[in-house]
């Protein structure tokens, strides 16, 4: 496991960017991670992350996406817009927590 | 008396009862099944039936040749299950009430859950090999096809044996080299995930098999709509693939009764303890097969291997002994690969196929995740082993319910 200094602090990572322990996010950290994806955040893309992060503190776990565009909070075209290319995998990075596991 | 009452029989259903019948004493306990269809396929099969290899007869049998003489069998739909009354109300009106429930309901395809697929004239243009009507429906649409764009397309995961669709295409490229007209065909295969499997060490050797194959591998490709007069597939973020002969695999989906009854997540599957088998919610329900929400293969050789260890469990919570934690997600499945020639993939929660030899260790003789002939008999020798071993619930000579690390390369 490796440090990385984002946002001014050091934080623990996985070899892909991930943060191992979600205690040490914090919505800075979120905006520098954003960043380097290239993503401007907007109020709709931390409504998307918050239930991201709501989900994961009540059922351990990240909801798929059907879920996700379930529950009211974005449907599937705008999720694409706002995270393109793997919506899961950079919202979850940005949120600082883990990424979703690939399917069986 | 007291009743153990099992929904749904088809590969998990029916093993359970073969199993159970022998375990129970028969004084305290009698075995209830029901499942709406008179017909027991043999699933695996379907995948040959397009490519002129198996017939809709190979592949059917009746479900009552398969359930043993002393479980009471009933034919119908099942409408509600009510967990809290111990109940389960049937369509024509009955209700049936059980002390202990086991869930074998499986997995379908739902294609209305894909925009506009079932618009794109579907049996015509766009088709499924998960349902016997799909398979017979493909194989015509293919005899007489004199080549053009084939699709194979994953709507989204999870899917029931994840490489169910792989093996279509490698058998597609197959077919239609034997039939002379290879060079007239191209074949793409769409999928969601990053690459051809959900496993890395597979995936990497099964998408150098598409490469050889000369198969276009289109990665993550989330659908938003089947244009079905352009004969398009569009995903969400713009990207197109053009078809004559789709062949999908539209999302898959717990049975209906799950979500009437209020018991399942999104996809109506049943939130089951990964280890046990018991359900969350209520602790004398039991869930198997494809029904549960569990991070393992919906395969039926996983069926087969759960069986073992809800039997045990079930015994467990009668005598109400703690339940065993033994399920480990093992899976086992053989990959046709075309040419008379086969994968075999042996894995669980936490080991990924890896090479190694199977199922004893150096011996083998079966090669893992290498393709070689036996492992093709292997596949073949599956359905007899299907209706004659594994649906009577015996036990698979040398093959264990929990996976073995021996002879892997891990
Ligand atoms: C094309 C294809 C290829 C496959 N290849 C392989 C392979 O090579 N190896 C392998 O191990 N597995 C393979 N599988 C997967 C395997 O067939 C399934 O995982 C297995 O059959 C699951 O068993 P199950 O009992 O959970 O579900 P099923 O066998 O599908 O049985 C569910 C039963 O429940 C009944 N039911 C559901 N809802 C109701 C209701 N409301 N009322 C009454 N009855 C109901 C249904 O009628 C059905 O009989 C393949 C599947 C397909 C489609």
């Amino acid at each position: 496991m490796a440090t990385k200094n984002i946002a001014g602090v050091d934080v623990n990572v996985n070899e892909e960017g991930y943060l191992t322990d979600h205690s040490q996010w914090t919505r800075e950290i979120g905006e520098a991670i954003a960043k380097e994806e290239g993503i401007e955040l907007t109020e709709s893309h931390w409504k998307v992350m918050e239930f991201l992060q709501k989900e994961v503190k009540e059922n351990g776990a990240l909801p798929t996406i059907r879920r996700l565009t379930k529950s009211g909070v974005v449907d599937t075209k705008t999720l694409y817009q706002l995270f393109p290319d793997g919506p899961m995998k950079k919202a979850s990075k940005i949120a600082g927590l883990e990424k979703p596991a690939s399917c069986v | 008396m007291k009743k153990v009452l099992i929904l749904g029989a088809g590969t998990a259903g029916t093993i359970m009862a073969n199993r159970l019948l022998r375990k129970l004493d028969k004084k305290d306990w009698t075995i209830t099944v029901v499942d709406q269809h008179p017909k027991h396929y043999y699933q695996p099969g379907f995948l040959f039936i397009p490519f002129e290899m198996y017939t809709e007869e190979d592949v059917t049998r009746n479900k009552t040749d398969f359930l043993p003489k002393n479980v009471e069998y009933i034919q119908e739909i099942i409408e509600i299950i009510e967990p809290e009354k111990n109940r389960v109300k049937l369509q024509n009106g009955k209700s049936i009430e059980y002390h202990i429930l086991i869930i074998a309901t499986g997995t379908n395809i739902v294609p209305g859950e894909v925009d506009g697929l079932l618009n794109s004239s579907w049996g015509e243009n766009a088709f499924d090999f998960y349902t016997v009507e799909g398979s017979v429906a493909l194989a015509k649409r293919l005899k007489g096809w004199k080549g053009g764009k084939l699709v194979v397309h994953i709507a989204e995961m999870p899917i029931k044996c994840p490489v169910a669709p792989l093996e279509f295409t490698f058998l597609a490229d197959w077919y239609f080299s034997k039939k002379g007209i290879r060079d007239d065909v191209e074949i793409k295969y769409v999928t969601p995930l990053s690459g051809a499997f959900t496993k890395p060490r597979a995936s990497g050797v099964l998408s150098h098999l598409l490469e050889n194959k000369n198969v276009n591998l289109v990665p993550d490709f989330n659908i938003m709509h089947v244009d079905g007069s352009a004969k398009k597939l569009v995903s969400f973020d713009e990207k197109e693939v053009d078809y004559d002969i789709l062949v999908s695999i539209p999302t898959n989906m717990g049975d209906s009764v799950i979500e009437r009854s209020g018991m399942g997540d999104e996809l109506n599957y049943i939130p089951t303890h990964k280890h046990t088998l018991q359900s969350k919610a209520h602790e004398n329900i039991f869930v198997l097969g494809d029904a549960t929400d569990l991070p393992s293969s919906k395969a039926g050789s996983v069926a087969h291997f759960e069986a073992e260890i809800l039997t045990e469990n079930i015994l467990h919570f009668i005598r109400n002994k703690p339940l065993k934690e033994d399920f480990d997600g093992h899976a086992n499945c053989f990959i046709e690969s075309g040419f008379g020639k086969g994968f075999l993939i042996d894995f669980n929660y936490d080991v990924e196929p890896v090479e190694g030899k199977f199922p004893l260790p150096i011996i083998g003789p079966m090669a893992l995740l290498k393709e070689s002939r036996m492992n093709h008999f292997g596949k073949l020798a599956f359905k007899w082993i299907y209706w004659n071993v594994l649906l009577r619930g015996w036990p698979i000579p040398m093959i264990t319910a929990q996976m073995t690390k021996l002879g892997k390369k891990l």
